[in-house]
């Protein structure tokens, strides 16, 4: 084969071909509204103590949980995909019929096949929108709505629904004291619109595949599995310097930043990076102290809350910053709606 | 670094991280038992002493060094076949 003409050598046929055509495309987009679901049942910290060797103090002094939701048996990923998509559209006014881009990221879904965004587009009534799945586990969602910005930028959408929604009590070994006081279930929604100013700002991303062995679920049989101190380690190491580029490259200072929403992987790596971070006018995230790590829901969930409790102002500037399995992270600045 | 200088750095790193007054931190008391400081905070106070000393404490080692002293003679150790 190698001796054999590239098919591109004989493209000089072609040279009088018009060039193709791409739409305009939009200055920006930006976030109109979040919605988020969580499952009805409340997990304690003493609820744990009764099944595995630990206590209240001890998770909340080594990771700030209090409380955690678990989906019931019957709950999907799909199931809080649409309650809390559902939210966000009925919160941004848009109708099922202008979404037309559908994205879900979720590192725990019921099927590899079917992908989960497709089936929660029809559920909600959205027609035949782009759809698909973000596997970057709890940086999924700053992937997906990077991917959502710059396709309504490059006019390959007009208006995007971004979900992060994990169902990680399924992978859990509740005997597992290590893993079972930290993750959790949940889903947070954002709608993503075309916009004359940027909303979303530009996404720093990245991934170290060398340290794919730090947390991880071998096979469809098997637990989730965390090296917590390592994974600790390159967290409050590698991190924040993630978070100030973020900044830099929005044209934002990290003490004009009104929130700062981490991933909430564990409330002391939360706290080291904002410290790190320097954001001395930011309201930080804490919702893992009632919600748990649910990871790539874990950001939107956070945001929704927020929002909800009025501790986000309208327009100001916010940092959000995923990062985990793979190990892969991402962050931008958004303009809270 | 003589042995005093390490031990002032790695008191104001202790005291930053965990709170701890930094003269409570004297060469014989271990961190978990004494100082009252968990595995997290160790690894917090291993990388503040890398950003400080210009030593790298890796997980493999800081598993090891259970006292004050122990940091301090390793600092010092590293610090010299660097």
């Amino acid at each position: 084969m190698s001796d054999s003409q590239p098919p591109a050598a004989r493209g000089t046929e072609a040279t009088d071909a018009a060039d193709l055509v791409l739409p305009a495309g939009m200055p920006g987009a930006r976030i109109v509204a979040f919605g988020h679901y969580q499952p009805a049942k409340v997990v304690t910290n003493h609820d744990l103590a009764e099944s595995v060797d630990t206590t209240d103090e001890w998770i909340r002094s080594r990771v700030g949980i209090a409380e955690r939701r678990i989906a019931g048996p019957e709950e999907s990923v799909a199931d809080m995909s649409v309650q809390a998509g559902g939210k966000a559209l009925a919160a941004g006014g848009l109708s099922p019929d202008d979404v037309d881009l559908v994205i879900v990221a979720t590192c725990t879904p019921e099927s590899t096949i079917p992908n989960v965004s497709a089936g929660v587009a029809h559920r909600l009534g959205i027609r035949a929108p782009g759809a698909f799945d973000v596997n970057a586990a709890c940086a999924g969602f700053c992937y997906a709505l990077a991917t959502a910005s710059d396709a309504i930028r490059c006019g390959s959408a007009r208006n995007a629904l971004v979900i992060g929604a994990e169902k990680l009590s399924q992978w859990v070994d509740w005997s597992d004291r290590t893993t079972c006081i930290i993750f959790a279930d949940g889903a947070g929604a954002a709608v993503v619109t075309a916009a004359a100013t940027p909303g979303v700002g530009p996404v720093v991303w990245g991934s170290s595949g060398a340290d794919a062995d730090k947390i991880y679920i071998k096979d469809r049989h098997s637990y989730l599995v965390q090296e917590g101190q390592a994974v600790f380690r390159w967290a409050t190491t590698a991190l924040h310097p993630v978070a100030i580029e973020a900044c830099r490259r929005a044209g934002v200072a990290p003490e004009e930043l009104a929130a700062f929403v981490p991933h909430q992987a564990n409330l002391r790596i939360v706290e080291s990076i904002a410290r790190r971070l320097k954001a001395s006018n930011a309201v930080i995230a804490d919702d893992i102290v009632t919600a748990g790590n649910t990871s790539a829901a874990s950001i939107p969930l956070a945001l929704s809350r927020m929002a909800e409790r009025q501790q986000l102002p309208s327009g100001a500037p916010a940092l959000i910053l995923g990062f985990g399995a793979g190990l892969t992270y991402a962050a931008q600045v958004i303009k809270v709606p | 670094m003589t042995e005093q200088e390490i031990l002032a750095g790695l008191g104001e790193i202790v005291e930053e991280i965990a709170g701890v007054p930094a003269a409570d931190v004297t060469p014989e008391k271990t961190f978990v038992d004494d100082l009252d400081i968990d595995s997290l905070s160790m690894v917090e106070i291993a990388v503040a002493a890398q950003d400080k000393f210009g030593v790298e404490i890796p997980d493999d080692e800081l598993k090891n060094l259970k006292t004050v002293k122990h940091v301090v003679e390793y600092v010092q150790a590293q610090g010299i076949s660097a």
